[in-house]
């Protein structure tokens, strides 16, 4: 509601402290005042000294960033996690299953359930993977979904993100700078652990190897190398996996089999995680002025010669104009209500919504459809005039082209800033694997905005992560 | 393991070794040119030093004479110097990101600890004092490298990528730098060598961290003739050509045993292995010094090629 306080998730609106963070609450209270001045210096060395970085766009060689690092872990109880995680879980099946029918019998779109122009009209719609059937029928393996949340029941699911979710390894290390800072911190609470999700993404990526891998699968990390600005998470990935990371010239197609270079001569590759976008995959098939894809691993792909992960085509999931349409994916594949929440959107090409939307610009949100890292945006409230008229001109152009939200007053979280400890808006991207077995890692990535009243939390706009913590029973 | 990886892992140990004697190197020219009474004479050391890691005519072709503060600016800090420090330790740290998966954290970091150090200095401040505490601090980031590769580096292919690199690297520079003053180390009638003779021979065997143990090893003051042999054919002195190439064939038999078999990069090691094998300092003397280092140099740079094209780097 805007003029009230948002959700704060320790502190009640009484003052009183909620629950699961009552230890922490204690905990901070102990500590000398210059304690969390100190321990922010000390992960932002952590953090330093081991690379975790990314690049900026446009920045010089050897410019690279750090995300800023929140000392405070945000946490979440048992029973919040239990509820969130089968909403999830209902998700990511119902997603998975709506890509299977656009890619096969287009079920869907024949009951009418869905505009068929919305989807094959999309330019995230893949015509290439049309029949194919990947292994286990799965389609996107990796997926992040970005939650938020508005008061103690009320998460709601911002947006799914199906292609190649990036911010796995920021999760990893936040945790991992957590046990050196604040061990004593641990040992007072017990939080579930993180440190298996590079275990079971092997798991993962091994189980959907092609029916005819002999012995253990070979599993290669495609990159596109040094430069892209989540390098850093790739080779990160790669090694705590024990899989070869590998850039495009390091594959190499032969007889509808894909190889590595090795010093000894090529070596077969079962599983390729590609952390390359689809149009880049394959100058063959994809875009032809790629020089980061491997020509002709779709046809390997295609032939069952080798499993893509995630899939190509995935984004017609996660495509925000889909997601409107989710409690309907989610009825219609699974005959169940949608356990999370979408969040309202309008559409702008209905005349009544459209009006609505130009007339309540200044307390909306509105987003492009294709827009991405917190790009392409407007956040109403905290924009000026001009923005608004500018968007409204947008909208009007092309109404198509945008999604509108109500602007959602994002809960808070104690935050360790210049002025100390002070709330910031959050959000959360729990991280799921799907394979021989769906697989939440309890808690996921928090990321926060560390501009006061801002509620954009994407890095590459001033966002930081926190820890985020899963309180076992 | 992929060949790009082998191939980044032997450059990238190549790029540490080089940052370090191009600090040696720097340290040399910088003490002769203070030291230096001639007119002239201070310009013409910086040169020949240069000259000896190959990069004169580009200083020339930016500056005009050689004095102390340009030529430490560039042989540190210019970025269009590809030996400068600065170039060889971007181009180390961005080898190991690219294959950051192969090395060990404590390599990574040693690497990476270095370039933001590296980053941090202001080149306006280093001068006199500082530039020597520079110098010493390269060399510093070449052992700290080298100890934590030593020290937690399995002993696979990567490990010997990783050593042929650096010793190749080695072995070159060091032909180089006898090379560079190769006409005062010829032997000549009068057998006792003057002031400047001396002063030239501590050259050579500081830019190899050699003049104090050459003292070890022959009891005696310095002689060309000793220094030549030295430098070139003891195998206990760790950056002769002798003990490189032993270096270099040890590693090569490693990745044999490995891989279950030999290749064009054995083979060329062979030709620069026959070079020094069974061979004296009369006989090298008498072929040509320079003849000698100049062939040298060449074979030494074919293991690079035959490596690269046996074990597929691209």
């Amino acid at each position: 509601m805007p003029g009230s306080l948002p959700f704060d998730e320790m502190t009640n609106a009484d003052g009183s402290v909620r629950e699961p963070y009552l230890i922490l609450d204690s905990w901070l209270k102990e500590q000398p005042p210059q304690a969390m001045g100190l321990m922010a210096a000390d992960a932002e060395a952590i953090f330093r000294r081991l690379g975790i970085t990314f690049a900026v766009y446009g920045s010089n060689e050897g410019t690279e960033k750090l995300i800023p690092f929140d000392v405070i872990p945000r946490i979440i109880s048992a029973l919040e996690w239990r509820r969130l995680s089968k909403g999830i879980e209902q998700r990511v099946r119902a997603l998975n299953a709506f890509l299977h029918d656009i890619y096969h019998r287009q079920e869907i779109l024949r009951a009418g359930r869905i505009p068929e122009k919305l989807i094959l009209n999309n330019s995230a719609f893949c015509p290439q993977m049309m029949g194919l059937d990947p292994a286990r029928g799965i389609y996107s393996h990796i997926i992040g979904v970005d939650l938020v949340r508005v008061d103690a029941e009320g998460w709601y699911v911002l947006e799914d993100n199906l292609r190649t979710p990036s911010g796995v390894s920021y999760m990893l290390e936040d945790r991992e700078a957590m046990l050196q800072l604040a061990p004593d911190l641990f040992s007072r609470l017990k939080v579930a652990p993180v440190e298996t999700y590079p275990e079971n993404l092997r798991r993962t990526l091994e189980s959907v190897a092609p029916a005819g891998t002999k012995g253990t699968p070979t599993l290669a990390v495609l990159t596109p190398g040094i430069h892209n600005s989540a390098y850093f998470e790739h080779s990160f990935l790669a090694d705590q996996m024990g899989a070869e990371l590998c850039e495009g010239q390091d594959l190499f197609v032969d007889g509808g089999q894909v190889f590595m270079r090795t010093t000894t001569g090529p070596r077969r590759v079962d599983v390729v995680y590609r952390r390359i976008d689809d149009d880049f995959l394959d100058p063959l098939t994809f875009r032809s002025d790629s020089m980061l894809g491997v020509p002709g691993l779709f046809d390997a792909y295609r032939a069952g010669n080798v499993t893509l992960v995630n899939a190509p085509g995935t984004g017609i999931a996660d495509d925000k104009a889909v997601y409107t349409y989710v409690p309907e994916i989610i009825e219609f594949y699974l005959g169940e209500k949608a356990l999370l929440k979408n969040v309202p959107t309008h559409n702008c090409t209905d005349p009544d919504e459209r009006a609505y939307v130009l007339e309540h610009i200044a307390e909306l949100v509105v987003k492009e459809v294709h827009g991405s890292g917190g790009y392409g945006m407007m956040v109403g409230p905290t924009s000026t005039k001009e923005m608004h008229e500018t968007f409204r001109q947008k909208i009007l152009a092309r109404p198509d082209n945008y999604i509108v939200q109500p602007t959602l007053a994002l809960s808070t979280c104690p935050t360790f800033v210049e002025s100390g400890i002070a709330p910031r808006h959050v959000d959360l991207r729990p991280y799921v694997l799907v394979g021989d077995q769906i697989r939440i890692t309890p808690g996921g990535l928090t990321r926060v905005a560390l501009k006061q009243g801002s509620l954009v939390v994407n890095s590459s706009q001033g966002g930081g992560t926190k820890d985020t913590w899963v309180l076992e029973d | 393991m992929l060949g790009r990886v082998a191939q980044n892992l032997f450059w990238l140990s190549r790029y540490v070794e080089r940052a370090e004697n191009m600090a040696r190197l720097l340290e040399v020219g910088y003490r002769m040119s203070l030291t230096s009474r001639r007119e002239g004479g201070a310009s013409e050391h910086l040169l020949s030093m240069m000259q000896a890691a190959e990069v004169d005519e580009l200083f020339l072709a930016k500056h005009k004479t050689p004095d102390a503060p340009s030529v430490s600016q560039f042989m540190l800090f210019d970025e269009t110097n590809p030996s400068s420090v600065r170039s060889c330790l971007l181009a180390a740290r961005t080898n190991a990101r690219s294959v950051r998966t192969a090395l060990t954290t404590d390599m990574w970091e040693s690497l990476n600890t270095a370039w933001l150090e590296f980053s941090g200095v202001d080149p306006r401040e280093v001068t006199g004092s500082r530039l020597i505490e520079l110098l010493q601090w390269v060399k510093t980031v070449s052992y700290r490298y080298r100890g934590a590769l030593l020290s937690t580096f399995l002993r696979d292919e990567g490990y010997a990528f990783s050593q042929i690199g650096n010793f190749v690297e080695r072995a070159d520079n060091t032909a180089r730098i006898l090379d560079m003053k190769y006409y005062v180390l010829l032997p000549r009638t009068d057998l006792i060598g003057g002031d400047v003779d001396i002063q030239q021979w501590t050259l050579i065997l500081r830019a190899a961290s050699a003049h104090r143990s050459y003292r070890h090893v022959y009891h005696d003051r310095y002689k060309a003739w000793n220094i030549a042999d030295y430098l070139i054919l003891r195998h206990e002195m760790p950056r002769s050509l002798f003990f490189s190439v032993g270096w270099i064939n040890r590693t090569l038999e490693m990745l044999a045993e490995i891989h279950g078999g030999r290749s064009k990069g054995h083979e060329a090691a062979a030709q620069v292995t026959a070079m020094l094998d069974g061979n004296s300092m009369d006989r090298i003397f008498s072929y040509g010094l320079h003849e000698f280092l100049t062939e040298f140099i060449g074979k030494n740079n074919e293991i690079t090629e035959a490596v690269a094209e046996s074990y597929n780097f691209y």
